[in-house]
């Protein structure tokens, strides 16, 4: 048995990542429900899985990551994550809650209270997932700016993409930098009910922010009070340099996106540096890695690569991915994933190809194969998604400590 | 026959309605209060469950407000959580229009009335000033006069996202493989305000759009109401100012086509309930002296004033000064922002004529509670107020958190039923349908656009 658990986690998104999955699904179109998704959120608890993430984005879905399609053959159409991951946090204990939240076009104020309040609702299990708009398209939503627009030439090389969006960025390290202020504005102890003087709170417990960037600035404090977990987790997915830089700044894990060992080995080495660039303590600031892989999972062997190939005839295209694809039985992926662990990897988000089909032969072939080998946990421990991730209780920035 | 009563609960969280001071008041902010809260409005047929908003921390003389509750959630949030633990209650979300964008609320909308299947219900409110806006973007960019303007244009435009879906645009077929339209969620608006286009991610929700709601006291808030919203809150709770209010905005309907009947006018209530009026009455009394500490009385003295007034007695006469014209030490509270000098001059004649100490006088204006008595004279009064053309029911502040409503819930509620002005359970699932407010109408999609089906 290895000392420290593996971590899974489960990326949601729609029918499932491949295009075509919601042609397979029992009611096609049920995934603007609300029971839709508290059904695949309590799957994933019952797999002890570590927490599920919430893709999310203010456009409409398209095959191409740069620009709007016309495809009517395809999930079109989505519901905001956040408030998703707060409809299933009272229907849920344990499991994490990671939404994606967009942080080019949104206000940084509403996103850091936004997710306080998913932690204030989930008693300490939630996070976020900031995103960069990467279509210049979205911006015509909000007629505010403009956003580069990506050429099909770029969109070849991750490399170039970040090069590109490189000012966007710089802005989502800022709004990292203000979510961060805004949960310390409050000291946990900010609140003191003291009849004897007819004091709420300490005004000397809560605290202006005064955040002023290069793109915008913020005063504060924050509306709500300190969340559970001091400060949620901030997770993000990243392919190249630049994203590297900014999750090595400001997030608590990465996702990062190998296609074997050699790339995994490789990619870890890029984020070391990163982290050094940044100057870094990672005792006191851990930063997890988990990289991500598309999985298409079934009991006998090659009925998951022929139960692709089917989606992939009805999609018109094989499907290919940003992350490796993954089809076989449970126990060869677990096989992979022990392997590809021991380059240092601390965890996995499985992107299901198909849900729930994918989903649960995560919980109940792949988790129960995990164990079997004594590297995943038997049941949840107490405590907050930090907890369970080893990292340790954040100081709060403004606490001049008594 | 009788007028049914439309209900509300409101987890007031800031301002100083809440008495935090008494222990069985507990957080504002922990989950299972709001649960409970909004658990107890739907056993007494609540049509919907409400949350107040305020964009930042309030700061008197230069300090953060320290007297009342602090510390709220994001609203849309919170009240996805409250749907997912009841069933029938409606979640309405108050959400500024000033600092805000229309595709990004009229989406978080269109989700809560997913989630919750049809129960939806948005609060709209057009705070402004640049105090606030130091926590956003634009900083305070909106001048005071464009607040309805802009307001009217994020309606319009938020509507016009909700119908850029048709309701049966969701095809989701697999024999033809056609999940929707290529044309679902186009939409494209040239305004003053917002000039934007491009396609909106959300499908057409239960409702079709979230209910309406407003709570503009000037001419231009009443206009707006009477335009766009399906429910407005007041704060006149007497019941000759209430009969005005609803003379008023009622009769403002006439003018966009519409008729009494489209709009619900709901004010603010508190409720004291206990055994007997006199036991009732005393404990009201309690309550009020609680609300205004004689800190309280002197923060709010200040507020009217704009100028510290921290030696003078809080049992002692008002002051004999005149109020600062430009200081205003009391930021972040829309019931200070105007007319301060004209709310000077009469709480000095009100003082003086009744020979009211400073406290006394802030206790008279700040007015106790609305309902106050025995189960059957509460039930009374209520009905009374409402049958008598004041009101269309009521949205109840609770002074204790959470459970400042259990009391009315169980003692008053089943004497409201008897009476035949409060339904005895749901009859329908979604709010417009508790509201008495009739369904929008179906939307199909003809070539490339959305129709009402016929
Ligand atoms: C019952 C009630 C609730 C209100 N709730 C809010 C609120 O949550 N947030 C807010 O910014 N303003 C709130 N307001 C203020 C109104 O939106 C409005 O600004 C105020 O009544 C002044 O009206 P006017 O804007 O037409 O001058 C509320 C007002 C009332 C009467």
């Amino acid at each position: 048995m290895n000392d420290t658990p593996l971590h899974l986690a489960v990326a949601l998104d729609g029918a499932g990542w491949h295009p075509a999955a919601w042609r397979s699904q029992e009611t096609p179109g049920a995934l603007f429900t609300a029971a839709y998704w508290a059904d695949l959120v309590t799957e994933a608890e019952r797999g002890l899985l570590d927490f599920v993430t919430f893709e999310d984005s203010l456009g409409v879905q398209s095959a191409a990551p740069h620009r709007p399609d016309d495809r009517t053959d395809q999930v079109r159409g989505s519901l905001d994550a956040v408030l998703i991951a707060a409809f299933v946090a009272p229907l849920t204990t344990h499991i994490g809650l990671i939404p994606t939240v967009n942080v080019t076009h949104t206000e940084p104020f509403h996103v850091a209270v936004g997710i306080a309040t998913l932690d204030h609702a989930a008693k300490g299990r939630a996070g976020w997932r900031p995103q960069i708009a990467p279509r210049a398209a979205d911006a015509t939503h909000f007629g505010r700016r403009s956003t580069p627009q990506l050429t099909d030439d770029d969109i070849r090389d991750s490399e170039l993409i970040a090069k590109r969006l490189r000012p966007l960025f710089a802005e989502a390290t800022e709004v990292v930098e203000v979510t961060r202020r805004l949960w310390d504005s409050w000291e946990d102890d900010a609140e003191i009910r003291d009849t004897a003087t007819g004091r709420f709170i300490d005004r000397d417990k809560l605290h202006h922010i005064d955040f002023a960037g290069e793109y915008f600035s913020v005063r504060g404090p924050s509306i709500t009070p300190r969340p559970p977990q001091g400060q949620p987790v901030i997770a993000s997915v990243a392919h190249a340099s630049t994203p590297y830089e900014f999750a090595a700044r400001g997030c608590d894990v990465v996702f990062v996106t190998p296609f074997d060992r050699a790339g995994a080995k490789a990619i870890l080495a890029q984020v070391d540096e990163a982290v050094e660039g940044a100057g870094r303590d990672l005792v006191e600031r851990p930063l997890r890695r988990f990289a991500e892989v598309v999985v298409f999972l079934d009991d006998e062997p090659g009925a998951a690569a022929r139960r692709k190939e089917r989606l992939d005839t009805l999609n018109g295209a094989e499907y290919t991915s940003d992350a490796a694809i993954f089809t076989g039985t449970p126990g060869e992926l677990a096989d992979l994933l022990l392997d590809w662990r021991t380059t240092g990897l601390d965890g996995f988000r499985l992107r299901p190809g198909a849900v729930p089909q994918d989903l649960t032969a995560i919980t109940r072939r792949l988790v129960p194969e995990l164990r079997q080998r004594g590297a995943f946990r038997t049941e949840y421990g107490p405590g907050t998604l930090r907890d369970r991730l080893g990292l340790p209780a954040p100081r709060n920035r403004y606490a001049r400590g008594d | 026959m009788t007028k049914q009563i439309h209900l509300a609960a409101q987890l007031p969280a800031i301002h100083n309605v809440t008495v935090w001071s008494d222990p069985r008041s507990t957080s504002q902010i922990a989950v299972d209060n709001f649960v409970h809260l909004a658990r107890t409005a739907e056993r007494g047929k609540f049509d919907f469950f409400f949350l107040a908003e305020g964009l930042r921390v309030r700061e008197h003389k230069g300090h953060f407000y320290d007297l009342d509750v602090v510390g709220r959630p994001d609203n849309l949030t919170m009240l996805s959580t409250v749907a997912a633990v009841t069933r029938h209650l409606g979640v309405a979300a108050t959400v500024n229009a000033t600092f805000n964008e229309p595709y990004e609320v009229a989406r978080r909308l269109a989700t809560l009335d997913h989630l919750s299947g049809g129960r939806a219900a948005w609060n709209v409110v057009t705070s402004f000033d640049a105090f606030t806006g130091e926590n956003f973007r634009r900083g305070g960019f909106l001048a005071e006069a464009d607040r309805y303007t802009r307001a009217a244009e994020f309606l319009a435009t938020a509507r016009e996202l909700w119908d850029s879906w048709a309701d049966d645009d969701v095809q989701a077929d697999p024999a033809s493989g056609r999940f929707v339209p290529s044309e679902a969620g186009r939409f494209a608006h040239r305004g003053e305000h917002f000039d934007i286009s491009g396609r909106f991610t959300t499908p057409r929700s239960p409702q079709g759009h979230p209910v309406i709601i407003q709570a503009g006291e000037s001419p231009a808030g009443r206009d707006f109401a009477a335009s766009d919203a399906e429910v407005v809150f007041s704060k006149y709770n007497r019941l000759d100012e209430a009969r005005a209010f609803y003379q008023d905005v009622k009769g403002r309907l006439a003018r966009y086509g519409r008729s009494p009947d489209d709009l619900r006018i709901m004010p603010t209530a508190t409720v004291v309930v206990a055994d007997t009026d006199a036991e009732a009455a005393a404990y009201a009394d309690e309550i009020t002296r609680a609300q205004v500490s004689p800190q309280t009385a002197i923060a709010h003295l200040e507020a009217v004033w704009g100028r510290d007034l921290s030696a003078y007695d809080p049992d002692g006469p008002l002051p004999d000064i005149d109020p600062e014209s430009e200081s205003l030490v009391l930021k972040g509270h829309s019931v200070f922002r105007t007319g301060r000098a004209e709310t000077a001059r009469r709480w000095r004649a009100l003082a003086e004529e009744r020979g009211l100490s400073i406290r006394e006088l802030v206790i008279e204006v700040h007015g106790g509670q609305t309902f106050v008595g025995s189960p059957r004279t509460v039930a009374d009064a209520v009905d009374h107020f409402v049958q008598s053309g004041g009101a269309d029911g009521f949205v109840f502040a609770a002074h204790l958190t959470p459970g400042g409503l259990d009391d009315f819930v169980d003692r008053v509620v089943p004497l409201l039923q008897e009476k035949g002005a409060l339904r005895r359970d749901y009859t329908g699932t979604t709010l417009r349908h508790h509201l008495g407010l009739p369904p929008l109408p179906r939307t199909q999609r003809t070539s490339g656009n959305t129709k009402e089906a016929s």
